[in-house]
């Protein structure tokens, strides 16, 4: 467990070093920084429901890794459609809570922008990730249910703070 | 199952979990958002925030998980005053890890951020706060995990669905909210002595 935790650690050290690189418009913009944690929480959340139900279909020997396989598609689907409900919600949550502790000064528009933005691009990710992880783990014969998650999780963690950073920079 | 029945199903049953996350993550926000003037004070902090996070979520997840399979295969009984050897081993197994990998990142970032010329905060400050942190959150997330898996095995629920959501809900707001509980302990400590 502690060396996976260590090197867990140190992947998340590298997104913590993307925050850093736009600690600025953090400090400046507090709506972007409550941002972070639901964004970074969101996308590893997305990533992790999807690959627990693609390992359970896959232990269940339902899933195919055909680009035209109905649960595959499906789950796709539901994770894209996922992000395009929750997002909005973020991204208004945000800026209304700032505006609530009279600190905001983004329009809510940039806010909903950048959080819808950055919730489907992570989506997609999330879709990519955590089916190049599955395959692998089939391919090596692991068991998806002790590797695919923490990678997924990590990674999509790691994502979802480029992904706002890249946001932020287009629409900030 | 046709694709539209297969997202239909994926989605009815992800909303409930990923809205109780949301609610914790943007609670957690809110705290980091009233912590600017710490992340100012303390340079580098920001950058431990996705490690320290992560921790919680990896460690205590574990934990969660662990303790499930355990009373599935009927180890340990799901009650806390009934509590063995097994269950104590465990916990103080999450407790360490959860120490060591927050002591990890904290010299990994004052490290990395030395390294590349940044400004950054001492190391004992760091190690203070990651030390401070990862113990208080530690604590509580162990009662929480521990009680929800208890309680939702007692009244009859899957505890291997119950850890997930319970453990990044309660982990982005514990570890947020015992961060900045740290670092004023660490500030006024380091003010005083």
């Amino acid at each position: 467990m502690l060396p996976v935790l260590l090197a867990l650690t140190l992947v998340e050290i590298g997104s913590g070093l993307v925050l850093g690189g736009f600690e600025g418009s953090l400090l400046q913009y507090p709506s972007l920084l409550v941002l972070v944690p639901v964004t970074i929480g969101t996308a590893g959340n997305l990533g992790s429901i999807l690959a627990a139900r693609l390992s359970t279909s896959f232990h269940l020997g339902t899933l195919s890794f055909s680009p035209r396989d109905d649960e595959l598609l499906g789950n796709a689907l539901a994770t894209v459609a996922l992000a395009v409900s929750v997002f909005p919600v973020i991204g208004v949550g945000a800026w209304l809570l700032t505006t609530l502790l009279g600190e905001t000064q983004l329009a809510v528009s940039t806010v909903l922008l950048v959080s819808l933005t950055s919730g489907i691009c992570l989506a997609v990710l999330a879709v990519v990730v955590t089916l190049v992880a599955t395959y692998a783990a089939y391919r090596f014969e692991l068991d998806p249910d002790d590797v695919v998650l923490p990678v997924v999780t990590n990674t999509c963690d790691v994502l979802g703070v480029l992904v706002l950073f890249g946001a932020v920079q287009v629409f900030v | 199952m046709s694709v539209r029945e297969v997202a239909v199903e994926a989605y009815r049953e992800a909303l409930p979990a990923l809205g109780a996350s949301l609610l914790g993550g943007l609670l957690a926000g809110v705290v980091l958002g009233g912590m600017r003037a710490e992340l100012r004070a303390v340079p580098g902090l920001l950058v431990l925030v996705p490690a320290l996070l992560a921790t919680r979520g990896n460690v205590y997840g574990s934990l969660g998980a662990r303790i499930a399979t355990a009373l599935h295969q009927g180890f340990i009984e799901p009650r806390v005053t009934e509590a063995d050897r097994r269950l104590y081993a465990a916990v103080a197994a999450a407790l360490g890890n959860g120490i060591l990998a927050s002591l990890f990142a904290a010299t990994m970032a004052f490290l990395v951020l030395t390294l590349l010329g940044w400004d950054v905060a001492g190391l004992a400050t760091l190690l203070g706060i990651a030390l401070v942190a990862g113990l208080l959150s530690g604590i509580v997330l162990t009662a929480v995990v521990v009680t929800v898996v208890f309680a939702g095995y007692r009244r009859g629920y899957n505890p291997d669905t119950l850890v997930g959501p319970v453990v990044t809900t309660t982990g982005d707001v514990f570890g947020i909210l015992f961060l900045l509980v740290a670092v004023r302990t660490v500030l006024f400590v380091g003010g005083v002595v």
